[in-house]
């Protein structure tokens, strides 16, 4: 396992992922693709975990993605990989700081990130959804779908929507508990 | 040198006691930074904010690094910097540790199964949220679903997704300077 890789990787992350942690997931999302570091299937468990424990959403998967792909100096690299950019972008525009949200470029290159990150975490989220919710070697289509997981996430998320100010560990409890009820889904 | 420690200590209570990130820190930097410490107002703490979601990285180490670089210069940015981020390295490492050795458990497996469903569940909530936020005109749709058409089913990676939207919208907005004046 290359650190050097590892750090060069999520310091590409923190420079390019703009609106926060889980503008994060997409570029996680191509990593688990490109690299034998972590899978798709680990990320859904890697966002379950960041998301019930405290911190940064982003930093948080970050530390444990770098775990997973080369130990605990890993999860220390990635950190400070997906951290610096930012780091070294804020101490430039701290002094100017007023002026740079004003900027127009700024300002006109939002208009067109703010609803592109929207497609770019929904795409992530559906390669995550594909694993649990598509049989990988059905022959027809009432077989391919994964009903079970389906009822499932439609209550979820109807909980969800009816609760959204609930913190998202509750949801993360009752989904485990269901896993084990129905032993897998 | 105080200082220093001071700023790391601040920010590591910030970030082992709030879930979440973003903006459900936002409380529990107003009482640490702005209530108990005085380090920044309420008005600049909404400003870093602001700045922090244009710029790229995760929000609530950009307004870490802002505050405390506004205290002590570069040294106090990285000592709140490192401060915000230490308790989820050692957290997260100690859980990824603990969880690795009981993967195999089927229990486990069948816990961790429904799980990834929740996730979703909550994942697409926060994306429902977003979406109602940033995508309103007919530009944004197109934004949008050609990001999402270009990470879902080629190999471009976001790198490049980002960059050329960001493009797009300075190229796609020239009348924005006349509309704010």
């Amino acid at each position: 396992m290359n650190l050097g890789l590892l750090f060069f990787e999520f310091f590409k992350i923190g420079l390019f992922a703009v609106g926060g942690g889980l503008a994060t997931l997409p570029f996680l999302s191509k990593l688990a693709e490109k690299y034998p570091w972590f899978t798709s299937g680990d990320l859904a468990n890697i966002i379950a975990v960041s998301e019930s424990t405290p911190g940064p959403l982003g930093i948080n998967m970050a530390s444990y993605t770098g775990f997973t792909g080369a130990g605990i100096l890993g999860g220390i690299v990635a950190t400070f990989g997906i951290v610096l950019p930012s780091y070294l972008v804020i101490l430039l525009i701290a002094r100017i700081l007023q002026k740079f949200n004003e900027n127009r470029y700024v300002q006109t290159a939002f208009t067109g990130l703010r609803p592109a990150v929207v497609g770019l975490i929904s795409a992530a989220v559906l390669s995550i959804m594909e694993l649990s919710f598509l049989h990988p070697n059905a022959t027809t289509i009432l077989t391919l779908l994964n009903w079970k997981a389906l009822v499932m996430f439609l209550l979820l998320a109807l909980i969800r929507f009816r609760f959204q100010k609930a913190h998202p560990i509750i949801l993360i409890g009752i989904g485990a508990v269901f896993g084990i009820v129905f032993g897998g889904f | 040198m105080k200082e220093y420690i001071d700023l790391f200590l601040t920010f590591a209570k910030i970030g082992g006691f709030t879930f979440g990130g973003g903006y459900a820190m936002l409380p529990m930097m107003q009482r640490e930074l702005v209530e108990k410490k005085n380090w920044t107002t309420n008005e600049e703490l909404l400003n870093y904010y602001a700045v922090g979601q244009c710029t790229p990285g995760i929000i609530a180490v950009n307004t870490a690094t802002f505050v405390g670089y506004k205290r002590k210069g570069i040294l106090g940015g990285a000592a709140a910097t490192a401060g915000i981020v230490t308790p989820s390295v050692i957290i997260i490492i100690l859980i990824a540790s603990l969880l690795k050795n009981f993967a195999a458990y089927p229990i486990v497996q069948h816990a961790f199964s429904g799980i990834r469903i929740a996730v979703c569940a909550t994942i697409l909530v926060s994306i429902v949220n977003l979406w109602k936020k940033s995508v309103k005109k007919f530009s944004d749709y197109i934004f949008c679903i050609v990001a999402f058409l270009l990470s879902a089913f080629t190999p471009i990676s976001p790198v490049w997704i980002v960059l050329l939207a960001g493009m797009g919208g300075i190229f796609t907005n020239p009348k924005k300077e006349e509309e704010t004046k």
